[in-house]
């Protein structure tokens, strides 16, 4: 079992993600409550939580989007909110909106986004992700022509562009049909042969335990458990899950 | 390079979108018609009144279609959660702001391009001569208005009472821009000579100047939450 040193670090590489008594509130609301939290390079961590628990402020505070009220976060070696262009660019991100523009093509979303990121022959690359995520033949439609889980794969293949050196994702699996969380994990599982460390906020716990490494439940804005996927099975998992929910609504 | 290429990006972009729905043209265009419509009958058919109020007009115009078409180009951004997506690019904030003020600059100066013959028409005046000069003017207060309404516009941005605070917030901010615009306007519209209109000018310049550099300063902490 691998276990934290004695200042809560993990033994290995110098963690791609690591947060130490991360609070935020929200004028009275504290939607962080002291959050604790590393990510190795190469480790999936899914985190789990019911709405309002938290998950999305600590991706966007991650993100470099939100500044937290109090504690200290490092993604990729940067710490969040300083290292600007540079530890923007180490990170990918997958909201839960897709973020794509509805008057542009599925190509020009891409190009723009190409552009944003500097990329060298964006072309050959743009033609790769559209193929990889089945959208060679609506690289010419508007955005607003596709469904929405064509817009998801979209986002995705926006997210495939580049190498990253740490992946967010929100929801990942909404929208997203059988052939399409394939190729998500697919993604994920390059990209951790590849290095990157991957947190995935998600509520879908079938899909989140399959792919992780470490598990996490964020419960009104604490971490309240944190452990390895191959320690537990699905449905102890989920009966946790299930008592950490009934937990946060009594409380 | 790289910079200059995000400005670009941003700025095709914008105007690749606006092009395709013509959504924020087409609203400006009307709005700057009704406008003028409206002056046009609020005032009658009294001449030396019109020519004594054309300046300040044409800049009504002007700038009420612009928070018009500024409103819109953050709109864009809003939706789909898009604005949050270009901040997160590694991109320099200047490079976004510049992007953003390139597309406003460009959409409020055609559509002011559109409103002089218009008022021309409506308002029985000969333009077609003073173009050039009333362009020398129109040109640095649209900078220094779409550099004012770009940043105010990505500050408000987050607000739900968007629509209102801007106009709130951006034509305090702007007024000595636009005083001497619609100063140096007169001095075109009454045919005196250029010179007349030169200080005014030179204030116009130095708002830009301070705008601009104050926006691109600032803009990088007014979009972070």
């Amino acid at each position: 079992m691998v276990t934290p040193d004695a200042e809560g670090r993990m033994p290995g590489p110098a963690p791609a993600v690591e947060t130490r008594r991360l609070v935020k509130w929200y004028g009275g609301y504290p939607a962080l409550r002291g959050i604790d939290l590393c990510v190795a390079p190469g480790e999936i961590l899914a985190l789990f939580g019911s709405n309002g628990a938290g998950k999305t402020t600590l991706l966007r505070i991650l993100a470099g989007r939100v500044r937290p009220t109090a504690g200290t976060a490092r993604v990729a070696g940067f710490e969040v909110g300083k290292g600007g262009d540079s530890a923007r660019g180490a990170i990918g991100t997958l909201a839960h909106g897709h973020q794509l523009y509805e008057t542009l093509t599925a190509s020009e979303n891409l190009a723009f986004a190409a552009a944003m990121l500097g990329l060298d022959r964006a072309g050959e690359r743009i033609a790769q992700v559209l193929l990889r995520v089945g959208l060679k033949a609506a690289a010419g439609s508007s955005v607003r022509t596709l469904s929405s889980g064509m817009k998801r794969r979209l986002a995705l293949a926006k997210l495939m562009l580049r190498e990253c050196k740490v992946i967010l994702l929100d929801e990942p699996y909404a929208s997203l049909d059988l052939q399409a969380t394939k190729l998500l994990e697919e993604f994920l599982m390059a990209s951790k042969i590849g290095g990157a460390a991957t947190i995935l906020a998600t509520h879908n716990l079938t899909m989140g335990f399959g792919v992780a490494d470490r598990l996490a439940i964020l419960r009104q804005g604490r971490l309240v458990f944190e452990g390895r996927r191959d320690e537990t099975s699905l449905d102890a998992f989920r009966a946790l899950f299930s008592l950490h929910g009934e937990l946060g609504e009594v409380e | 390079m790289s910079f200059v290429r995000r400005v670009v990006a941003i700025a095709r972009k914008d105007l690749l979108a606006e092009w395709r729905d013509r959504e924020s043209f087409s609203a400006m265009f009307f709005f700057a018609f009704l406008v003028l419509f409206l002056f046009n009958f609020a005032l009658g058919g009294d001449q030396t009144l019109i020519r004594g109020a054309s300046s300040g007009l044409l800049w009504l115009a002007f700038t009420f279609t612009s928070v018009l078409g500024l409103a819109r180009s953050v709109q864009g951004e809003l939706e789909n959660d898009c604005l949050d997506g270009l901040l997160l690019y590694p991109a320099p904030r200047e490079a976004i702001y510049l992007g953003k003020l390139l597309v406003n600059f460009t959409v409020i100066l055609v559509v002011e391009l559109v409103i002089f013959p218009l008022f021309a028409v409506l308002y029985n005046m000969d333009l077609w001569s003073r173009l050039p000069k009333l362009l020398l003017i129109a040109v640095p207060g649209t900078i220094g208005f779409a550099a004012a309404g770009t940043l105010l516009s990505a500050m408000t941005a987050g607000l739900k009472a968007r629509d209102a605070m801007l106009p709130f917030l951006l034509f305090p901010l702007t007024i000595p821009l636009i005083l001497s615009a619609v100063k140096g306007t007169e001095v075109v519209l009454r045919g005196d000579p250029f010179e007349l209109a030169v200080p005014w000018l030179k204030l116009m310049v130095a708002f830009d100047t301070v705008i601009l550099v104050a926006s691109l300063l600032t803009f990088e902490y007014l979009v972070e939450e």
